[in-house]
């Protein structure tokens, strides 16, 4: 059985073209099933960067119009953009996807989830069965055994890391968000998948900031006010158009008594500058501004492109146990099919020697049985390890034709 | 023969010192030689320790050398609590070259000592020997504190690379630390005293570690200080215990 990868991706084609072929996972998984019911086993992966049809068949041209056929139903504009993968070159690519070494950001840790759903959402046999078991390993072991997905790759995922260096755990921590545009926000969602809680939402106009804040479930503050909760954040998020700063560090000064020695996290997203970068010279006050993030962001990229290259060797030895496990399939039959002759061959002669072994003990006669299966298990222990070896050497077929040819198994293929 | 297995330890632990030093080339590699450095020696100065014990009657750490050893080994094994773990591979950078030259100091400065002085000695010099390892684990924690500290004022580059402790669990398990350790110093002195120990430098210098390390404690719970402070007043009171406490030979 052959494996054909169709798909369009980031590489070959914009947003504007992928956004017309994507498929939610509820449009994927009968997508699969009506391609499986012709060709034999299939899986849609669709995500934002991607959308790619894997069918396992026994007929390559069938299989791949088939799915080519899907894609440009969808938009046939796409044809240009596809691309179309066979047997290992798909497999090695499924398994490079999985460890997010096809994404825009090298890591990203999100994938592997859609490659899970995609699975589970296919129609699988054999094979794609285990190519996408495969691949989850591969994905899995790429980020366990490297670094690549450990550290952040967005300004506000840095920021979220930087607070968590101060604080440790994030749950329960209090956030000051100074600003209610559309920046802070992204920025606060990521504090608060680290367990932060938005506690309060400062701004100059009080109604964006009430709206922002009844998203949040925290309070709504004018910004002249933000002193009054200064004392009580442990971070402070700020992205305002403000010309001039609008925290200041005689004001958190004033709140240092108050604030009893915690640490205060300011995070200042906006360009001029929010908060007073003197404030960082304070005791247990730590101001990053939008270049110091986008430095830390930098060389986390550069960490993860660099770690790159020890996850493209698990996933290249991955592939290459996958390609050795499908080509195998090629002499599984013939190998089988082999045995069960001799086997045959072997009873057929023990029963025409019944009349000769009837004068023989039963341990007499286990031992006949015994003696004449290893002779086989014997004779056939080297032509099955070479049919293999050949097997994953891409000799697998020929071999397999010559095995049938010689002991007559053609009829039993 | 126990003596034999001074060599393995202090091997295991230079080991542990060399590899934490290169953590920040190679995190994984130098992480993963470091910890079985420690765990080697660990068990290696156990059994030395054991053998010591076997082989003494009264209580065999009583010298400067002996108590020495004791403390390493008690430092070592609460280091080696948080050790394993990823998240404090970094504090090893501090214990494991001290420990490695304390214990190699203790080694060639002489055999154990067998002073016969019963349990009394034994529970005394035992609570304070641990209270020092306490002390020079917060120690080490609050060095650690102040240089992730200074790297996150610096905005230094690779931050998040190391995968360091944040200021809050150093600075939360430096406070906690001294406060076990303080507790089992403070009742190795208080034995010392009852078993009619005169006042010298050594005790002197005992104080004057006790009320540091106190200060600090009741300065983080009345005044609230936090961090920078607190950790400056571990260093120091950890720099009383070494100047002070230990060449004074109190434990002698």
């Amino acid at each position: 059985m052959m494996i054909t990868l169709v798909g369009v991706s980031h590489h070959g084609a914009g947003v504007e073209l992928r956004e017309r072929v994507a498929m939610r996972l509820e449009e994927a998984a009968p997508v699969a099933s009506s391609l499986a019911a012709v060709a034999g086993e299939a899986v849609c992966l669709s995500t934002c960067n991607r959308t790619e049809l894997y069918v396992a068949h026994e007929d390559e041209h069938d299989a791949e119009s088939l799915a080519r056929a899907v894609l440009l139903e969808r938009e046939p504009e796409l044809a240009s953009a596809l691309y179309r993968l066979h047997d290992e070159a798909a497999a090695l690519h499924l398994f490079r996807v999985a460890a997010g070494l096809d994404s825009l950001v090298p890591g990203e840790g999100e994938i592997l989830g859609q490659v899970r759903a995609a699975f589970e959402a296919g129609t699988t046999g054999a094979v794609l069965d285990r190519l996408f078991r495969q691949a989850l390993h591969a994905g899995r072991k790429a980020r366990s055994e490297t670094a690549i997905g450990e550290s952040p790759a967005s300004v506000s995922s840095a920021a979220a890391a930087l607070a968590q260096q101060v604080f440790g755990d994030l749950t329960g921590r209090r956030v000051l968000l100074v600003g209610a545009g559309k920046v802070s926000e992204q920025a606060a969602r990521n504090l608060i998948t680290r367990g932060a809680e938005i506690a309060v939402v400062a701004n100059r106009t009080l109604d964006r900031a009430a709206e922002l804040a009844g998203r949040f479930g925290s309070a709504a503050l004018p910004l002249e006010r933000i002193e009054d909760e200064l004392a009580r954040a442990d971070v402070v998020l700020s992205s305002t158009s403000a010309q001039e700063f609008v925290l200041t560090r005689e004001q958190v000064e004033r709140t240092a008594r108050e604030r009893r020695g915690r640490p205060l996290f300011l995070i200042d997203l906006a360009v001029p500058r929010d908060v007073d970068p003197a404030i960082n010279e304070l005791d247990g006050c730590y101001v990053y501004d939008i270049d110091d993030l986008e430095a830390v962001v930098a060389e986390t990229l550069g960490a993860r492109r660099r770690e790159a290259a020890a996850a493209e060797a698990i996933v290249a030895a991955e592939a290459e146990d996958f390609r050795t496990w499908h080509a195998s399939r090629d002499v599984v039959p013939a190998i089988a099919s082999l045995r069960a002759r001799a086997e045959e061959i072997r009873r057929s002669e023990l029963e025409k020697a019944e009349a000769r072994l009837g004068a023989l003990s039963e341990s007499e006669r286990r031992a006949v049985e015994s003696v004449t299966a290893q002779i086989v298990n014997k004779l056939l222990h080297l032509p099955t390890v070479r049919m293999k070896q050949a097997a994953a050497a891409a000799d697998g077929v020929v071999y397999a034709d010559a095995v049938r040819h010689l002991f007559g198994l053609e009829d039993e293929r | 023969m126990a003596e034999l297995l001074f060599w393995p330890a202090l091997i295991a632990y230079g080991e542990a010192a060399v590899a934490y030093a290169g953590v920040l080339r190679r995190p994984q590699l130098a992480t993963r030689l470091a910890i079985w450095g420690v765990r080697i020696g660990w068990l290696a100065q156990t059994g030395l320790l054991a053998a010591e014990a076997f082989r003494a009657e009264g209580f065999p750490w009583s010298s400067w050398s002996g108590a020495l050893n004791l403390l390493v080994w008690f430092a070592v094994g609460a280091y080696l609590i948080w050790g394993s773990s990823p998240r404090y591979r970094l504090l090893g950078r501090a214990v494991m070259p001290a420990a490695a030259v304390l214990f190699a100091v203790a080694g060639f400065g002489g055999a154990a000592a067998d002073r016969g002085s019963g349990a009394f000695v034994a529970i005394h010099v035992g609570l304070v020997v641990a209270g020092f390892a306490g002390f020079g684990l917060a120690a080490a924690l609050a060095g650690l504190y102040l240089w992730q500290e200074r790297r996150l004022k610096e905005r230094a580059v690779g931050l998040l690379r190391l995968g360091a402790p944040s200021l809050v669990t150093l600075d939360t398990l430096a406070a906690r630390v001294t406060v076990f350790s303080l507790a089992a110093f403070t009742a190795g002195i208080a034995i010392g005293f009852v078993r009619g120990h005169e006042l010298d430098l050594a005790v002197a210098g005992a104080v004057a570690a006790w009320l540091v390390f106190g200060s600090a404690l009741l300065a983080r719970r009345e005044l609230g200080w936090r961090g920078r402070r607190v950790a400056y007043l571990m260093l120091a009171g950890f720099a009383v215990v070494a100047i002070l406490g230990l060449p004074a030979g109190h434990l002698g």
